[in-house]
């Protein structure tokens, strides 16, 4: 390996904060924090790219990686690496930062010098969860990433940021706290934060099953609140409602549903499977219940808010399936929701940045008014609702076949039901927003279409879709590399646990 | 894509068509946005020509045989066992229906050039319909049920986009909504067979399927049966069937062109075509093909009652393609797939051609749907009266007309079923009664006695328009003569062999007979219209008078909308708002959270003053924070707890 594979993670973690760094020292004049935001932002990106190309698929496992002590007392190591389920997932977080920085363009105006501090500060905090081998480090960065959401909701929030924050800040912080606990009493009894030490430790059982039941169950929780997992997405469509687009377009999905599959399954596979049944009932029913609720929802960001819990829980009914089928459609749908859903943000915020209301009736025959914002619209709705050759369909297919292959039938047929609801919820935004006569809203302002820059945006986002519906081959082999099922359990007589390693791939 | 035949091209080539138009048109010169958008469709239709040239006379250098299949060499999904390929085929079913899709494509196309000629949205308008001929062409060349998905999903887009052109209209935005929404439903059938094949075959791909059901015999009944339905239910969604059939009066709202190519002529009879690719899942399970045979006799029978009253002339040429697609799953039903196939191909001329005609009338009346305010159009639309007869006399089942052979080979397969296809049959022969009925009342309402708006002056179309009428008149006059038998014969290698009257019970002279019953009841259908429309026009309004119920629940189309609305959709959002919305989400989940947020009150407290929009104290706070989550990191808790008897760790750790 070249000097740059050893230090691109390190670039990748510091970049975003030297950015910081440099928009905290120069002055808030004009629109220079944007800038600088923007392209370091743009040079994250950049250096995120390198990684697909020098992932070595045949060699697989951890790569780039970096292992050095940090703090002797606790073993505190620096431990950074990523395998096929984290490199997508670095990916996306670099190509949502820019898309992010030209989405608050021009509706931050005010104490910009703040937001795009902490905006990158963010930004760091994001790649160090999905860069973290060493669960100190990992915690740190899990922390640091809720920290700027929530100060940022408060300042900048539509109506009432401070309530949105506090009830982002119960339900996010709270359910840390155990986690923490949960990771001290691993380093307590091991010595070590160490992610594959403590996974090969745990494997071979070298923790009494009862208090590890409750460190699973404390990891498992803590990321099902930031998923969120119905009952506990309470937070998220005041955050959707409050937050900046910027913010509000990655603060949900990817960090916990990684850390899912990283933490909760990768250190705890016999308690995972435990859980697996419960987890998939709480799937199917916020499939249909997040879709039922978006259906009567008269705002548009609390709309999308529960058509996320609608299709974040389809991932997870992927994820706690066990099938590496459908592991493996997780994954890509987190990725495909992640583009899918910076789309929509962007556009839904380009109709607040002009017309300054969400409430979906003030809108009505937009299309005939901002037709390139229309088209971008619809394709991105088609792309969420899962139309075949869009990016929606491909994750959504997987999860669901294999769902009904290898864990249950009634489960997926429940789940399948969300396809038409999806269709329903967001055919009737379209319509209500841009079909039909126009409203006295639409009428009284002058139309004000897609500038460049946020066509120089939505475009390559709707390309992507469009190839990630076309050639999932692109992406799928190394998403099968960072695919690892829990072995399952066999009972070989009372008391006595024994695992079997599962053979890579089959539907059942 | 490999082979010689660049199968590959022709749905890409309409892609193409729909994106120049699609992203450039509006800044396109008219000129060449026909010629784009007429292009896309000609050369795929030279495309499959080359091919039918190939192989129904051996003409050309590639004397070959089907099924001939083109793959991408790169697979679409490919994920640990799961591995589904880009793949075409063509083969005797695909070809027929290709050359259906491309040539009434081409004619409607070409037909819209003139129809939509001062539209602003033309170009919008031809890029969407080049989209429609992707899919479709898609649809029909998939060589499994995953790209066949694409296509069956994407003829849905389009038709959404279609129906809803005029979108500032409500009643066509909400119609374009209502048909996706009711396709969505038929698309879960689809989605969960697609679940149930791969889970029982472990492939999607239609050749594998059924090798593996000819193979092993005890396939049969069970999960067959259920894979089956669930096609079904797709079919259904797709082709306007009980109890999905509601979207598709509904897309009339569309420009009359779309009517006639997708809601008539093509997208609707993707069902058919769907259940007859599959058939030999359909063939494995009695039970199914039974629901099938008797869900198209239903609604056949069903929607040409609703056709007898309606007044738009759109209306009851929707509710007469309902009735037409009946009787193809009518014909799927007695497992004669090459009669349905047969009819869906008549139909596809006579119906796009009323449709055409009729939009030819609406054109020359200004947009005049209502047929209680045409008449005596004859005289004044001469080329669109003598088309249109053709048409009528075609779905009437005249002889020699093309419906007459379509519809004989379909009611024959049925009587030769048992009793059940004895019933069957007569279901569609009174079907075939109601149909002459109300084509005729259309007919004499719409072209004979004086003018009821004697203010409009009616015109004729150009000819760029009659010009494709005149087309499709002559293959409703002459499309059935290639007869059910060299039909039947020519699909039998892909759908299996047709009864041949001449061995079977009954013999020839039993098709003879039952022939002439259905012409002879087409006759009594026209008579009736031509009492009640021609020579006595106040006895429609007295015989209405005499049932005031019956024709109340018929004009009101059974109140299946109004039943739905309130079985399905207002429970539905009833529920989500008040027991999801209140109940559950803000008196359950809010509440308890409100009560373990307890301590809320306080950090309300704490925030308030964080709020105080001082910088620093952000910082602060951020500070304050940061070192609270550190300090909590490095106490060292084990040994802490250890004081007060609580042991993290083991002894000896």
């Amino acid at each position: 390996m070249g000097t740059i594979d050893n230090s691109i993670l390190t670039l990748i973690l510091l970049v975003p904060l030297a950015g910081a760094i440099l928009v905290a020292l120069f002055p808030d004049r004009a629109k220079l924090p944007n800038w600088i935001a923007l392209l370091t932002s743009l040079a994250t990106f950049v250096l995120t790219l390198h990684l697909p190309f020098h992932y070595d698929l045949a060699r697989g496992g951890f790569q780039f990686v970096v292992n050095k002590p940090w703090i002797e007392n606790p073993a505190i190591a620096y431990h950074v690496g990523i395998d096929g389920l984290s490199l997508w997932l670095v990916l996306l977080a670099g190509l949502l930062a820019p898309i992010g920085v030209v989405a608050s363009w021009n509706a931050i105006h005010s104490r910009r010098k703040v937001f795009f501090v902490l905006f990158l500060i963010q930004q760091t905090a994001m790649f160090g969860v999905f860069l973290s081998l060493d669960l100190m480090l990992y915690y740190g960065f899990w922390e640091l990433s809720l920290v700027p959401m929530a100060i940022l909701i408060a300042m900048y929030g539509r109506k009432d940021g401070p309530k949105a924050a506090l009830k982002f800040f119960l339900f996010t912080f709270i359910p840390s706290a155990p986690l923490l606990v949960a990771i001290l009493w691993l380093y307590a009894r091991t010595g070590s934060f160490d992610f594959t030490t403590l996974q090969t430790l745990i494997a071979y059982g070298q923790f009494p099953a009862g208090p590890l039941c409750w460190v699973a169950l404390a990891f498992l929780f803590a990321f099902a609140v930031k998923v969120p997992v119905f009952p506990l997405h309470g937070w998220l469509s005041d955050t959707y409602s409050e937050a900046p687009v910027a913010l509000a377009m990655v603060v949900a999905g990817k960090l916990g549903l990684y850390s899912m599959l990283r933490f909760h399954i990768g250190l705890f596979p016999v308690q995972a499977r435990a859980a697996a049944p419960y987890l998939i009932a709480l799937a199917v029913i916020g499939i249909l219940y997040g879709a039922c609720l978006a259906l009567v929802q008269r705002d548009f960001w609390k709309l999308i808010a529960f058509a996320a819990v609608s299709h974040l829980s389809l991932v997870v009914l992927g994820i706690y399936g066990f099938t590496f089928i459908g592991t493996s459609g997780a994954i890509y749908q987190i990725l495909s929701h992640g583009v899918v859903d910076g789309a929509l943000f962007l556009l839904l915020g380009v109709l607040y940045d002009r017309y300054a209301t969400s409430q979906i009736n003030a809108y009505g025959g937009l299309a005939g008014r901002l037709p390139r914002t229309a088209t971008l619209f619809v394709l991105t709705t088609l792309a969420m609702i899962g139309l075949p050759i869009l990016s929606g369909f491909v994750g959504e297919f997987l999860i669901l076949s294999s769902t009904f292959g290898g864990v249950s039938r009634g489960w997926a047929v429940a789940a399948s039901l969300g396809v038409i609801l999806g269709a329903a919820y967001m055919l009737w935004l379209v319509q209500r927003v841009f079909y039909g006569p126009q409203s006295d809203l639409v009428s009284s302002k002058p139309p004000d279409d897609l500038h460049l820059g946020e066509l120089a945006l939505l475009w390559p986002l709707a390309v992507l879709t469009l190839v990630m519906g076309v050639a999932p081959s692109i992406w799928l082999p190394t998403i099968e590399q960072g695919v690892h099922l829990p072995p399952l359990i066999t009972h070989s007589g009372p008391g006595f646990v024994t695992l079997t390693s599962t053979p890579m791939g089959g539907l059942r | 894509m490999n082979g010689y035949l660049h199968l590959w091209l022709i749905p890409l080539l309409p892609l193409a068509g729909f994106l120049i138009n699609g992203l450039l048109g509006r800044r396109l010169p008219k000129p060449v946005v026909t010629a784009v958008a007429l292009l896309a469709p000609l050369a795929s239709f030279a495309i499959v020509a080359v091919a039918a040239l190939n192989f129904f006379w051996h003409i050309g250098p590639f004397a070959s045989v089907l099924p001939y299949t083109e793959t991408c060499p790169i697979a679409w999904i490919s994920v640990g066992t799961l591995h589904i390929d880009f793949s075409f085929v063509l083969d005797q079913l695909s070809l027929v229906m290709l050359l259906v899709v491309t040539g009434v494509g081409l004619l409607i196309h070409r037909y819209s050039v003139g129809y939509m000629a001062h539209d602003e949205g033309y170009a919008r308008y031809f890029s969407y319909l080049n989209l429609f001929l992707f899919f479709m062409t898609t649809l029909v060349l998939a060589g499994n049920a995953l790209v066949m998905f694409i296509g069956w999903e994407g003829v849905g887009l389009a038709s959404y986009l279609l129906i809803g052109f005029w979108f500032q209209k409500t009643t066509a935005a909400e119609a374009g909504k209502k048909a996706f929404i009711v396709n969505r439903i038929g698309d879960f059938g689809f989605l969960i067979g697609m679940f149930l094949l791969l889970a029982n075959f472990g492939t999607l791909t239609f050749s594998e399927i059924a090798t593996k059901l000819g193979q092993d015999p005890g396939w049969t009944g069970g999960v067959v049966t259920v894979i089956a339905l669930s096609l079904l239910l797709g079919a259904t969604g797709k082709s306007a069937q009980l109890p999905l059939y509601i979207w598709l009066p509904d897309a009339m709202e569309g420009p009359t062109p779309v009517s006639a190519l997708i809601h008539a002529a093509t997208m609707v009879t993707a069902g058919v075509y769907m259940i007859a690719r599959n058939h030999v899942l359909f063939d494995h399970s009695p039970f199914a093909l039974s629901v099938v045979a008797i869900v198209g006799a239903a609604t056949a029978l069903f929607a040409a009652t609703i056709g007898l009253v309606q007044n738009d002339i759109k209306r009851v040429l929707a509710y007469s393609t309902i009735s037409q697609l009946g009787y193809m799953f009518l014909a799927c039903g007695v497992a004669a797939y090459s009669a349905a196939i047969f009819h869906l191909m008549t139909h596809a001329f006579f119906k796009a051609l009323l449709f055409l005609a009729a939009g030819s009338v609406i054109h020359g009346l200004g947009g005049e749907q209502d047929l209680r305010k045409m008449g005596g159009l004859r005289k004044k639309l001469p080329v669109t009266f003598w088309t249109m007869t053709a048409a009528v006399f075609a779905i009437a089942g005249f002889f020699p007309f093309a419906g007459f052979f379509s519809k004989d080979a379909i009611l024959y397969a049925a009587f030769q079923q048992g009793t059940a296809g004895k019933a069957l049959w007569f279901v569609g022969v009174v079907t075939a009664l109601l149909t002459a009925f109300y084509m005729f009342r259309l007919w004499y309402l719409a072209f004979f006695g004086e003018s009821r708006s004697p203010e409009v002056h009616a015109h004729e179309s150009p000819w760029s328009m009659l010009g494709p009428l005149v087309i499709l008149a002559l293959l409703s006059i002459g499309g059935g003569w290639i007869g059910m038998d060299r039909f039947g014969s020519f699909l039998s290698a892909v759908t299996g062999p047709t009864i041949d009257p001449a061995t079977a019970a009954g013999g020839k002279s039993l098709d003879l007979i039952l022939s002439a019953v259905a012409v002879a009841v087409a006759l009594v259908g026209w008579y009736i219209a031509h009492s009640f429309y021609k020579q006595k026009p106040e006895r429609p309004a007295k015989l209405a008078a005499a049932m005031p119920g019956p024709y109340k629940v018929l004009a009101n189309k059974y109140y299946v909308d109004e039943i739905y609305g309130a079985t399905v959709v207002k429970p539905l959002m009833l529920t989500s708002t008040y027991v999801l919305g209140w109940v559950v989400d803000k008196a359950i989940l809010g509440g308890s959270a409100w009560l373990l947020g307890g301590l809320a009150t306080f950090a309300g407290a704490l925030l308030q003053r964080w709020q105080s929009g001082n910088i620093r104290s952000y910082a602060a706070w951020l500070a304050v924070g940061a070192a609270a989550v550190l300090l909590f990191a490095l106490v060292p808790w084990a040994t802490f707890l250890a004081n007060f008897g609580i042991h993290l760790t083991m002894a000896g750790n």
